[in-house]
């Protein structure tokens, strides 16, 4: 039998005010198990906290209830309390007499009436409490960062900083992300190369940090602390060491036609490329779907003219094992298709583009050397139309575009009608939009600095339709604050496409059991106080795998996850939730129903030799939960069949008892 | 269709004995009346020579005995499935319950299966000896003479709302496979729903309160299985093996039908075992009919490792208001 002890908070007048503390604690003294009970006005002060300490010693508690706030506010404290008083933290109950009790309630009668009840249900609970010790594991001390742009790279910097080691998967051939195409960046207006370039250099410097580039994750098994990780690395056909980037091979490759992927396929590259000059690894790679050498043996110009030998055709995929204590998602964004929004004549004119294909064009390392002109003719477009909101902002019935704001389009829409018409004054801007939004630092004065000093047309409104006629293209919109209709004959219109998350997101969110919404951005565990981390423990998010986010906000995210990394891997042991499942092995049938229903994969099973009664042995198929990946989400206790599993600290027994006590 | 008669399973398993596919063979063997017949392990050629018997009453679905049959170490077993029988097991093995590496299926035909209740019906008591025929039996009683009875006209429920003639697993064959019937079997459940809830609860009150609580729906069921039953577990908090009162009653055979669903195929053997006749598998039939409605048509057993809706979890699943919605629409 428990020796329980009942404290009554006031927390001031938030509970006194409309629960009678002191009816609560007589009423609660005459139920079984209950020893002490009293009120007390602030039980989570010090001078309550020693009230409670003093109790447990004075009548020898085993079992404590505390009837206040809600146990996400204070459940840890009265914990620690229970421990200061000798006691197993878990004989601790709290009965959430604030949130779901006074604050709700106005009147005395009805609040004190619930209140006892609530009390009640958490005392008839602790009578079936048991002592809980947490589980340990321990920490591989080496983190994984899937995703090299400039999110990846932050983190992967800021954990090796802090003397860990950190491998980065990325798929294409060099780290550097989006942000390696991009020409200047809002809202300082620095070059974009200029200050990621450095940083991509730290990373292949740092003896801490491995790049694997051109390669990607195939499994993830394991837990917290405990990741086993195949990674794949794709042949390049260029031996990595000792290739030096001279890039004479990608001058000579005869195989000239290739859209370049990194100029979004305005200009072309050969079989064998290296994307661009600051690219790391600066090592080439021959893309085997173009490579006359690999897809018929006739060709191996490159081979030839490689003074360093580092060309190998037969180079094969490479599988490599890697245990991780931290996984870090970094998979970052890609621009929405245009195939749906053809009302803007994406398709059917070279000189409709997309917002990146503009970075691209005002790149100095682009396919036009950085200067503005029409795909189509080379020509110096005189008017140039931007449309927002492409694909963002979309009703949730669309099945063209997103219900989200993409977030960064306004800010770059204003830097290209700023930067188009301050090397060009003699072109007209025009922007379309919805609504301008700009907060962030120093965001609102860019926007308006394009308004005011660089004279751009900002007109409220949305683009109807853009038809090619001849060399122009009529761009039909309208005004929505002058009340009409617009017709304007451009010469270039550029698309501010909504962005979407990497779709390697989706199958990585899949081997990493980690949770998804249904945009395919990674869910976190609490978006206000649990930012950067995943619901399931060891797995980090960041960047724009988790939303829409500029550099600014990607860099202090990753740095943030770094930090959240760093935190775990400093540790030499993991200590678990010891309210986790518990399968009773005696009655497990062995029937799979907890394994499929498992989110976080923490059930296996095992076959076991049990004595029967008769005196003979069975084997017999049992569960086995992995109390280091267990989250004690308790989906397993109610599929299985016949009551084997079972959620320690929330039995069926204690949940029964607790519904039977509310109810009586 | 070739008939399969007794002495074709017979040779098929001596055969089978003899070239030592399997040690033993689960089967029917009668009992102290010819309609009395009951599953048997035979160990041996001259047992099975003996005691074998397969006729029109050999209703019982043998699948479950291999939940323990197939864990002992004595060698691979060899069972005759009929098509009902088929879903059962690979529902068990789906469960991990079976030990498919163990078993060696045949797969036979089956026309249905008697009831005899009904045979009794036409007959009258006092039967004393039954001779079997292609599609009909003669039966022999004490006080009313022969009669002559077509097995037709005295099928077993679920026979007579068969929703397979398709073995879905087996190791061999005997004669054809059939197809899964266009059957009837969920128009009692509708007749259900439609009544008021206060006619519904008054039937089920009728019938559930004739229950002695025997547990034999529960013995013979292949989806109750369980190392330990929910109602013999102290712990479980609804342990009771006797009638305490009306309302727990109820809760045995709701508690039951909630445990089975998603993985009752619908074999109907809880019906045909109750003593008290009470037709227990229409609250099955309910819940695979619910199924059906809310997650698509779903047969248990239809396939090993299939994952059934309730333990699966997908981005259109029903959500639970909608769920009550739908049944309430289609009870109205």
């Amino acid at each position: 039998m428990q020796r329980i002890g009942v404290f009554v908070c006031w927390c001031g007048s938030n509970i006194a005010g409309t629960v009678d503390v002191e009816a609560v604690s007589n009423a609660l003294k005459n139920e079984p198990g209950v020893v002490f009970s009293t009120n007390y006005q602030y039980m989570c002060s010090q001078a309550g906290q020693d009230l409670i300490i003093n109790a447990v010693k004075e009548h020898n508690l085993t079992g404590i209830v505390v009837c206040s706030c809600s146990p996400r506010m204070h459940e840890a404290t009265f914990r620690k309390t229970a421990q200061a008083a000798g006691l197993n933290p878990y004989m601790v109950e709290i009965a959430n007499i604030r949130e779901q009790c006074s604050w709700i309630h106005k009147d005395m009668a009805l609040g004190t009436e619930k209140a006892i009840i609530l009390g009640k249900a958490a005392v008839a609970k602790v009578n079936l409490n048991a002592p809980l010790t947490p589980g340990e594991s321990p920490v591989t001390k080496r983190a994984l960062v899937i995703g090299g742009g400039i999110a990846g790279i932050q983190t992967a910097l800021d954990i090796a900083d802090a003397g860990y080691e950190v491998d980065i998967v990325e798929t294409k051939p060099t780290i550097g992300g989006k942000m390696a195409q991009l020409d200047k960046t809002f809202p300082t207006l620095d070059c974009a190369a200029c200050i990621l370039t450095p940083k991509m250099v730290d990373v292949a410097q740092n003896d801490k940090i491995r790049i694997f580039s051109y390669s990607e994750v195939c499994d993830i098994k394991g837990f917290v602390g405990n990741f086993d990780v195949e990674i794949k690395k794709k042949a390049r056909y260029v031996k990595e060491d000792i290739c030096t980037g001279c890039g004479l091979c990608t001058e000579k490759c005869p195989q000239k036609n290739v859209p370049n992927e990194f100029n979004l396929g305005m200009d072309n590259r050969r079989a064998i490329y290296i994307p661009f000059a600051q690219a790391v690894p600066k090592v080439a790679t021959i893309d085997p779907n173009t490579c006359n050498m690999l897809k018929n043996g006739k060709c191996g110009v490159c081979a030839k003219v490689c003074t360093a030998n580092a060309i190998d055709y037969t180079q094969k995929d490479e599988i490599i094992h890697e245990k991780y204590g931290a996984i870090v998602a970094a998979t970052g964004f890609n621009p929405i298709s245009m195939d749906k929004f053809d009302e803007y004549a994406y398709s059917q004119s070279k000189d409709v583009i997309t917002s990146l294909e503009f970075e691209r064009l005002t790149n100095a390392a682009g396919p036009s050397q950085g200067h503005l002109v029409r795909p189509s003719d080379g020509e110096h477009p005189h008017t140039i139309v931007f449309v927002q909101c492409v694909g963002s902002r979309c009703a949730s019935c669309s099945e063209k575009g997103k219900e989200y704001c993409s977030k960064i389009c306004c800010m770059y829409t204003a830097k290209h009608a700023m930067l188009t018409r301050d090397k060009y004054p003699d072109t007209e801007v025009y922007v379309f939009y919805i609504d301008v939004r700009t907060p962030g630092k120093s965001f609102d004065e860019f926007y308006r600095r394009a308004v005011e000093e660089y004279g751009v047309h900002y007109i409220k409104g949305m683009v109807g339709k853009v038809s090619p006629e001849g060399k122009k293209l009529i761009v039909q919109g309208s005004d929505l604050i002058a009340d009409k209709q617009l017709k304007i004959e451009a010469d270039l219109v550029v698309l501010a496409a909504a962005i979407e998350p990497d779709k390697s997101a989706r199958p990585l969110a899949t081997m990493l059991t980690a949770s998804m919404d249904t945009n395919d951005f990674f869910t976190e565990a609490h978006p206000k106080l649990r930012p950067v981390e995943s619901p399931t423990a060891g797995v980090f998010l960041s960047g724009t795998c988790q939303g829409p986010k500029d550099i600014p906000e990607t860099v202090s995210q990753a740095s943030a996850a770094a930090a959240k990394v760093i935190g775990l891997l400093s540790k030499d042991k993991l200590k678990g939730n010891p309210c986790i499942a518990n399968a009773n092995e005696l009655m497990c049938n062995g029937c799979s129903s907890c394994e499929k229903v498992c989110p976080y994969g923490a059930i296996t099973y095992v076959e076991k030799e049990f004595r029967m009664p008769d005196r003979t042995t069975m084997i017999r198929r049992v569960a086995s939960v992995n109390e280091a990946v267990c989250q004690g989400c308790g989906a397993c206790t109610v599929a299985c069949p016949s009551g084997a599993m079972d959620l320690k600290g929330f039995t069926s027994e204690q949940i029964i008892a607790e519904v039977d006590a509310i109810c009586k | 269709m070739q008939k399969i008669t007794q002495k074709m399973l017979i040779d098929k398993a001596v055969s089978l004995l003899d070239n030592g596919t399997v040690t033993k063979v689960l089967g029917w063997m009668e009992g102290q009346f010819k309609y009395d017949v009951s599953p048997f392990v035979f160990k041996s050629k001259e047992a099975l020579e003996k005691g074998f018997v397969f006729n029109h009453f050999c209703g019982a679905n043998v699948s479950k005995y291999l939940v323990k049959e197939t864990k002992k170490d004595e060698g691979k077993i060899l069972v005759f499935l009929k098509p009902c029988d088929t879903y059962s097991f690979s529902q068990l093995v789906t469960e991990n319950r079976i030990k498919k590496e163990n078993v060696y299926v045949v797969g036979i035909p089956c026309d249905g299966m008697m009831d005899i209740s009904k045979v009794k019906e036409i007959s009258g008591d006092g039967i004393i000896d039954i001779e079997f025929k292609d599609d009909k039996i003669n039966v022999k009683t004490l006080y009313d003479g022969d009669k002559e009875i077509n097995a037709n006209d005295a099928l077993l429920e679920r026979c007579s709302n068969c929703k397979s003639k398709k073995c879905v697993y087996y190791d061999e064959l005997m004669g054809e496979n059939g197809e899964v019937s266009d059957s009837n079997r969920f128009d009692e459940v509708e007749k259900l729903e439609k009544m008021s809830e206060e006619e519904r609860f008054n039937f089920w009150q009728n019938e559930l309160s004739r229950c002695i609580r025997c547990n034999a729906c529960r013995d013979v069921c292949p989806a109750c299985t369980c190392e330990k039953c929910v109602f013999d577990n102290p712990k479980s908090g609804v342990e009771n093996k006797a009638i305490a009162d009306s309302f727990e009653e109820k809760m045995f055979h709701i508690i039951r039908a909630f445990h089975v669903a998603g993985r009752c195929t619908d074999c109907g053997e809880c019906s045909r075992v109750c003593p008290q006749n009470i037709p227990l598998h229409l609250l099955n039939r309910k819940f695979i009919k619910d199924i059906n409605s809310f997650y698509g048509d779903y047969q248990a057993g239809e396939e090993i490792g299939n994952r059934a809706p309730l333990v699966d979890y997908t981005l259109d699943d029903i959500e639970p208001n909608e769920g009550v919605m739908k049944g309430d629409e289609e009870d109205a």
